[in-house]
């Protein structure tokens, strides 16, 4: 029974990181950058949320959509503002930029909201009548564990749909593909990176909101320590690939939650690397990444 | 050919110069009591980022490798180092000698850590090699956080936690899981400092001069066209990776001789971040831009002290980030420095 | 390479600002006035107009105001300066003069802090007031050891801040007198049958309370039954740590950790409906407080704490108003040995003969002895009668409140 427990811990912590790391993969498929900012993004949204729903009063859905939209918004600025003069730039300017991005939220968070930590009123219930009690008293799933799983399978088929059926998501792999080509084909590369960014921001701010909603604490440097973990987890399934963020992040979470459970807790840090290098090892793109072999 | 290469040694004699004559200047304010104790104890710490950031370069720069890992490889240096230094206390009653062997133990473990890291992963590329990098500098800092190192009569204890951490009553904990290395004598000294920056510089520029560093370059800039005229990948990214390593262990070293204590959350993700941060700012493969954006970099936010912004020092140091990326990479900008000065031949700049 | 030209000519730029900005602060504090530089976070108003004989003395605090910490540092720099301000205002022999600086929770940062006070403080006796957390205490302290200053911590409570050092005394527990008390309460009081720990192994704090725990609970043959750490107050999952415990059937859970994580802890042990009687220690102390907090998710919880917001005394009533009309929160322990510090400070100078004319180091002897003397002894907010050991740990009593509808019932 113990077993069952773990593994449905971690399936609802994976999922968590699993919705995270979408918006990680989706933005370095077509961008290749590694936008670390992306942790930052989802506490401003669960930040945004919480007001929305604490201060303004607003009912749950309201909040995240107003999360959704300031993100949103913020995605595009920060996009425009300190990415795209980089376009040309190296990489590693791009990934310099994106922890300046880091900081600068972290540290503005602070300012406007203050250093102490809040505790997130979650969209859901969390009580014990807020669960699917499997065996009655127990094992259960918590509904926030149910509805981020839910929302990582639906997020993840629209984003398969929209990057295989639309013209925009179309566009989207092409950039992803080459670059020039596909501005060759009359593709505005800058608008679609623009769109990407909006997609992953959105989708941080629906991450923030979860993310907080199952583990209701909320400070300015929440966002870092998920940020790194999904991070991971879309290197794990494959970086740029969408069904890898997905299984990545699962993976991630139960691996992490085994590692406590059978082996230590003091070092399920250390075993969540050491099966990541030898994953990676084995498999140098990720579980779901495509190897590409270098041309001549 | 010819005239290549003196320019090159030219350069490096140059880098030589900028250190000794910053040491020697520094050396005649502390003198003159002129230099604030602010500024006084920036200087060891800022020779350890020197150096850090120095060695880093080799990896990114040199090789054309991201790692975010490097911090790992100084926390190898530091706990080794400090651990070496309170063993060696009775052997070598002489400080700046125990600060020295200390100083090579570090390297020596820096270098094992490389060794160690790099054949597996040398055989990754980009991105993927930047997350093991990093997944190694998140297992070393968990495995310091939980061992315990302590000397008695019987010898020397290893044990993974409190519990199993037997002591006898005369003996000297060295590292306490979480609370570090506590009780350390400071040996480290702005001297030592700048002799390890010198030595960084020898090794470093020579490697990049030689034979092996071209061969290095070439892997960087075509790995392709680099293994088809013979060149061993894994022995070259090895040879650049393991000394890089090393000189991050002997700087770690420094830096925990010179503080009495040292814990390992203080070598994390951010830490490797911030020489990243100096190593691209200061120009990828440029040893000097290194040498001076670290040593300028790490002292600017301490700089922003007592001008009434402490609320915002670490908002500005963000936006100071990111303008000047944002500035360095303009491309009217760097159309406009182009005319104003003559374009120069240098390093190449591909992340 | 006309990239790095560029970089390094913007960063000598900034550092040339930055050089002749210090340069015109040191300037003023040559001419000798300590009224308010630019740089300085102060809440002294006008050093030492106002009454002619007034001696001044240079607070100089540390403590993390960025980053992971920050809610612990602003707390003990908020609190201080409700109490400077108060004792200003006194018109007293004293006048206190305070500057917070920033460490983030980091070492090296907190020694570079500190020099930066000592440059900050040439012209009158400093008082080093800090660090918040014990990492960065424990590197400070060994610098103020060699320099003499004298130094308090609020918060800082591992033995290793105080021990061989004759000159740095601690407001708050040590970590182990707090774990050795909470196993002899729960002993005591027959509270439980079995005991599960949850600490964070990441932390020196909680390490050092768990530790002392998990050895006099041996002592006094309680049962031990689970032993659970997590790395980091950032992991947000305990439902692993929970279940070992449930599994092994501990029905109490020792949690020696600060506030934010045990709001975790809490809310996950009710999901998963394991119910044991949690007691905590000062670190606790805040997470009824916490914006948007459910408090009914303490119910029943115990807590070792000097400090109590919803003490009715009027000393404390009237702190909790200035501190919730200034920022907005109510202040938890962290505050409250922040503002007795200051008055033990500004007791201890008062008490102190030959005060005008010393220095910083003639000042340290004189209030190291006074407080290691044993005679010495102030009330505050988190104890009435504190008095100090000549090893540097504080002797007051923890106060073991109950959590009862959203409030603190004292369960001694």
């Amino acid at each position: 029974m113990s077993f069952l427990n773990n593994a449905i811990t971690g399936v609802s912590l994976g999922s968590i990181y699993a919705i995270i790391a979408l918006g990680y993969t989706m933005v370095y498929g077509i961008a290749k950058m590694l936008n670390f900012a992306h942790g930052d993004v989802i506490m401003v949204g669960a930040y945004v949320c919480f007001l929305a729903m604490g201060s303004l009063g607003l009912p749950p859905l309201a909040g995240v959509l107003l999360a959704v939209v300031v993100c949103t918004a913020l995605g595009i600025a920060i996009e425009r503002l300190a990415y795209k003069p980089l376009r040309s730039a190296p990489s590693l300017a791009v990934l310099i930029t994106a922890i300046g991005v880091s900081y600068l939220l972290q540290n503005s968070a602070q300012l406007l909201w203050g250093a102490d930590t809040k505790t997130f009123t979650p969209i859901v219930g969390t009580d014990q009548e807020s669960r699917l009690w499997l065996v009655p008293g127990q094992l259960s799933i918590s509904y926030v564990a149910i509805l981020s799983v839910v929302c990582c399978v639906v997020v993840m088929i629209a984003l398969a749909l929209f990057t295989g059926r639309t013209k925009m998501g179309k566009a989207m792999r092409a950039c992803s593909e080459d670059k020039g080509a596909a501005q060759l084909m009359g593709i505005d590369v800058n608008t679609t990176i623009s769109v990407t960014f909006a997609i992953g921001s959105a989708l941080a701010a629906i991450a923030g909101v979860l993310m907080c909603s199952a583990y209701p604490v909320l400070s300015p440097t929440t966002g870092s320590l998920p940020g790194i973990r999904a991070f991971t987890a879309a290197v794990f399934g494959g970086i740029g690939s969408i069904p890898g963020a997905l299984l990545g992040g699962i993976l991630l979470g139960v691996i992490e939650t085994f590692a406590k459970a059978y082996i230590s807790t003091d070092l399920s840090d250390a075993v969540v690397f050491a099966v990541l290098i030898i994953v990676l090892l084995v498999r140098p793109a990720g579980l779901m990444g495509k190897y590409v072999p270098e041309k001549v | 050919m010819k005239k290549k290469l003196n320019k090159n040694s030219l350069n490096g004699f140059l880098n030589y110069g900028i250190v000794i004559a910053a040491f020697a200047a520094l050396q005649v304010l502390i003198g003159m009591g002129r230099l604030s104790n602010t500024l006084q104890s920036l200087l060891v710490p800022a020779c350890c980022y020197i150096v850090m950031a120095v060695s880093l370069n080799l990896t990114v720069g040199i090789l054309g490798e991201l790692s975010l890992g490097h911090a790992g490889f100084m926390s190898l240096g530091a706990f080794s180092g400090i651990t070496a230094s309170i063993l060696l206390q009775s052997a070598i009653p002489m400080a700046p000698l125990r600060l020295a062997v200390s100083m090579v133990v570090g390297a020596a473990f820096g270098a094992l850590g490389g060794v160690i890291v790099g054949v597996p992963v040398l055989r990754l590329q980009g991105d993927y090699l930047a997350i093991v990098t990093l997944a190694f500098g998140q297992i070393i800092q968990n495995i310091i956080m939980v061992l315990y190192v302590g000397v008695d009569s019987r010898g020397i204890h290893f044990a993974a936690s409190s519990k199993r951490f037997d002591l006898a009553p005369d003996g000297t904990a060295i590292i306490k899981g979480p609370m570090g290395a506590v009780g350390v004598q400071k040996l480290a000294s702005f001297t030592a400092g700048f002799v390890l920056i010198l030595i960084t510089l020898l090794v470093v520029q020579n490697l990049v001069n030689s034979r092996s560093g071209r061969a290095i370059m070439a892997l960087r800039d075509n790995r392709i066209a680099a293994e088809s005229v013979g060149i061993n990948v894994t022995k070259y990214k090895l040879m650049a990776f393991v000394t890089s390593a090393a000189l991050a262990g002997a700087a770690g070293a420094l830096w925990g001789l010179n503080y009495s204590s040292t814990v390992a959350s203080k070598f994390n993700f951010n830490t490797s971040i911030l020489v990243l941060v100096f190593v691209v700012l200061g120009g990828l493969g440029s040893i000097r831009g290194s040498i001076i954006a670290a040593a300028l970099l790490y002292v600017l936010p301490e700089l922003l002290r007592g001008l009434g912004l402490d609320d915002y020092r670490m908002l500005i140091y963000a936006i100071v980030l990111i303008l000047v990326m944002l500035a360095t990479n303009n491309d009217k900008l760097k159309a406009l420095v182009g005319r104003v000065i003559p374009k120069r031949k240098g390093a190449v700049n591909n992340g | 390479m006309k990239k790095k030209d560029l970089a390094a000519l913007l960063m000598a730029g900034a550092m040339c600002f930055g050089l002749l900005a210090g340069c015109s602060n040191s300037g003023d504090k040559a001419s000798g006035a300590p009224a308010s530089d630019a740089g300085a976070q102060e809440s002294a108003p006008g050093g030492s107009q106002g009454s002619g004989d007034a001696v001044t003395i240079k607070v100089g605090g540390i403590g993390p105001i960025t980053g992971d910490a920050a809610q612990y540092g602003t707390a003990t720099q908020w609190g201080a300066e409700i109490a400077v301000d108060e004792i200003n205002a006194l018109n007293g022999p004293v006048k206190l003069e305070f500057r917070y600086e920033d460490d983030t929770n980091v070492a090296d940062t907190a020694v570079s802090a500190y020099n930066a006070l000592k440059d900050w403080a040439k012209d009158a006796p400093l008082v080093i007031y800090g660090t918040t957390t014990t990492a960065p205490c424990v590197a400070v302290s060994a610098e103020t050891f060699n320099d003499r200053y004298f130094q308090l911590t609020p918060s800082a409570s591992s033995p290793d801040v105080v021990a061989g050092k004759d000159n740095v005394f601690q407001m708050c527990f040590t970590d182990p007198y707090l774990g050795t008390a909470g196993a002899e309460y729960l002993n005591s009081k027959g509270l439980g049958t079995k005991y599960g720990i949850i600490y964070n192994n990441g932390d020196p704090y909680s390490t050092g309370i768990a530790e002392a725990f998990i050895t006099k609970a041996g002592e006094l043959g309680m049962e031990l039954v689970a032993t659970q750490t997590y790395p980091d107050d950032k992991t947000t999952d305990y439902t692993v740590q929970l279940n070992a415990c449930k599994d092994a059937g501990a029905d109490v859970v020792f949690l020696p950790i600060y506030y934010t994580p045990a709001s975790l802890i809490l809310a996950q042990a009710k999901q998963m409906s394991y119910a044991p009687l949690f007691i905590g220690g000062d670190g606790m102390d805040g997470m009824l407080d916490m914006e948007g907090f459910d408090k009914s998710l303490a119910e029943g919880l115990l807590l070792m704490t000097p400090f109590s917001a919803g003490a009715e005394d009027e000393r404390t009533q009237s702190f909790v108003k200035k501190y919730q009309e200034a920022h907005g929160i109510l202040p938890n322990q962290f505050a409250a040995d922040g503002y007795d510090c200051m008055y033990a400070i500004y007791e201890a100078c008062c008490e102190l003969e030959g005060l005008e004319g010393m220095d910083s180091a003639a000042l340290c002897d004189a209030l190291s002895a006074k407080f290691g003397g044993g005679e010495f002894s102030v009330d505050g907010l988190t104890g009435k009668g504190m008095t100090w050991k000549d090893t540097g740990e504080i002797d007051k009593s923890p106060l073991i409140f109950k959590v009862e509808n959203g409030a603190y019932v004292d369960a001694q």
